[in-house]
């Protein structure tokens, strides 16, 4: 107990109130109002309408949401594994190999998403490996940027589990791979799992790579939302925004519910 | 007593060396498995920005030289957008550890009902994109925004006209994102605090203040530093923010990397900016790494 006092205290959470719901509850609910508004220019809406959602989720918008859909799960698909293969194999590997490995995928965190994008375009517009101008470019772009998470979360993973249940199933007889995939993957579901989700959000919000390289054909959601609100179309903006943000929870959640019936498997065995 | 007591731990070590040596012997063979991901790593990630350097000293008529460089940092776009990034970084990251201190010293030390919902939802908004923020503010505070449609009705005149368009707003809506990758690591920090400590201190006689001081400032410190290090990092990256609320004189380096590589295709002068922008990050990276491992922040909470 900091502040003892009865009057005292009700003075404190004025004061969290007072900075709490301007600062993020304002901004959420705001989104939520817009994406009903039929026409605002006071300060409620005067209309409600649901033509936005509707909109949102036809058309090219309904494009763009297929293409972040399958954009984050192949991007993130991509850092998972690898990220996932090169935390393990960092683990074994000599010190200076370690370190290189972690600087290295620690990295991207501190570059600018802009810049990524700027890389692949100069890397990748001519040369043997032409991807500009293609759905991959889009998907590089997000798996180097959201590999790194991948990489520091089953890290971290890595660090909490017993690595002696490993050298006890190698000395029991069992093959290298049959000890990665029975005893060392098993072990890291839940952080592998967690990496996914954070990379799948991530990937789903991303803008700033994007923006630089995404071809016309290959328009993900928060581009789409750009191009609307750079035209004024706000309101339209805002529910093509709320789809978003659901259709993210829903990836979420299935992955969740992935992740619950392969441990039900695992405890049934 | 002792050959009992020593007997189990050698049999397990008798059981684990085989294992051990094999693992010591494969040695040249493990460093292997580690090269698929960092090739992999090499040619998507640094031959990128290895080009993007040297890209920046190779210009538009193919003539290696300095003089693209020389241009952009004599340009008074660049010196604007880098005074513009600096600026807001800095007041971001000072907003976010002032409020997010504040939030998380409340909802850890003067817990109220629902202060778990609270905590949730400071969660959620790590996960949500930033724009998000950004878009919500020209409904909030734009010219026709609810704040100025508000003011207006209770006869105050329209106060906001053209504060969406400032730096300030900007630094607003950073602050509102980025302040709960301060609270996070400040969450846990406050967790391992000992209650009793806060009770004794105030038997004492030492007033909320004090307590806060000499009790809670030294065990914040590290998460502190650690979380305002990040979000440092972060806001001097942030594109989705400042593109999206598109303020004219609001332009930072992030932006002008748009402007230049993916507007008008001058892609010299965009690998100049992104050069620096790198290296301004990169610095506060090494800064930021060096804190987290000096502090253990790791443990506070933060991944990355």
């Amino acid at each position: 107990m900091l502040v003892w006092s009865r009057s005292g205290r009700a003075l404190v959470w004025a004061l969290f109130a007072l900075v709490f719901a301007p600062l993020v509850l304002a901004p959420l609910a705001i989104l939520g109002i817009a994406a009903f508004a039929g026409d605002w220019n006071s300060v409620l809406p005067a209309s409600w309408t649901s033509e936005n959602i509707r909109e949102a989720t036809a058309g090219t918008n309904h494009d763009s949401l297929v293409v972040s859909i399958e954009t984050a799960l192949g991007a993130s698909l991509i850092a998972i594994v690898v990220g996932t293969w090169a935390a393990i194999a960092a683990r074994t590997a000599p010190r200076w190999l370690r370190r290189l490995t972690d600087a290295v995928f620690h990295l991207p965190v501190a570059v600018p998403s802009v810049v990524v994008g700027l890389g692949m375009l100069v890397a990748f517009s001519d040369g043997p490996i032409l991807l500009n101008g293609t759905k991959w470019i889009v998907i590089a772009a997000h798996a180097v940027l959201v590999v790194t998470f991948a990489y520091s979360t089953v890290s971290a993973g890595l660090d909490r589990t017993d690595a002696a249940f490993a050298d006890v199933a190698a000395s029991l007889g069992a093959s290298a791979a049959r000890v990665l995939l029975r005893v060392r993957l098993p072990m890291l579901l839940p952080s592998i799992t967690a990496a996914a989700s954070l990379a799948i959000a991530l990937s789903m919000g991303e803008v700033g790579a994007t923006i630089m390289v995404y071809p016309a054909e290959w328009r993900t959601l928060p581009v789409s939302v750009f191009t609307l609100t750079d035209r004024g179309k706000v309101l339209l903006g805002s529910a093509v925004t709320v789809v978003l943000l659901v259709a993210t929870l829903v990836v979420l959640t299935i992955v969740g519910l992935l992740k619950g019936r392969v441990e039900e498997r695992k405890r049934r065995r | 007593m002792s050959a009992t007591l020593t007997e189990p731990t050698s049999a397990a070590e008798s059981i684990l060396a085989p294992a051990r040596a094999s693992k010591a012997r494969g040695g040249a063979s493990r460093a292997l498995w580690v090269l698929p991901p960092l090739v992999l790593a090499a040619g998507f990630f640094l031959y990128p920005l290895a080009l993007v350097v040297k890209q920046s000293f190779v210009d538009k008529n193919e003539r290696v030289g300095l003089d693209v460089w020389r241009d952009v940092l004599n340009s008074p776009s660049f010196g604007d957008a880098l005074w513009n990034t600096v600026k807001i970084a800095v007041l971001s990251t000072l907003g976010c550890l002032v409020v997010g201190f504040f939030l998380a010293l409340v909802l850890s030390f003067v817990p109220f009902p629902g202060a778990r919902a609270v905590g949730r939802i400071v969660d959620t908004v790590l996960a949500f994109p930033s724009f998000l923020i950004a878009l919500a503010f020209t409904f909030l505070y734009g010219t026709a925004g609810v704040v100025n449609a508000a003011a207006d009705k209770l006869g105050l005149g329209e106060p906001l006209v053209g504060f969406l368009y400032s730096p300030w707003c900007v630094v607003l809506a950073e602050i509102t994102f980025y302040t709960p990758f301060v609270m996070r690591p400040l969450l846990a920090a406050f967790a391992l605090v000992p209650r009793d400590r806060l009770d004794v201190a105030a038997s004492l006689g030492a007033g909320p203040l004090r307590v806060i001081g000499q009790v809670l400032l030294p065990e914040a410190w590290p998460a502190l530093a650690a979380g305002g290090s990040l979000t440092l990092l972060l806001t001097l990256n942030e594109f989705g923010i400042v593109l999206f609320i598109g303020a004219k004189d609001v332009t930072t380096l992030p932006m002008l990397v748009h402007a230049k590589g993916a507007v008008t295709f001058d892609y010299p002068g965009a690998c100049v900016v992104a050069v620096v922008e790198v290296a301004l990050s990169l610095t506060l990276y090494a800064v930021y790494r060096f804190v987290f491992s000096r502090t253990g922040a790791g443990r506070a909470g933060l991944v990355a």
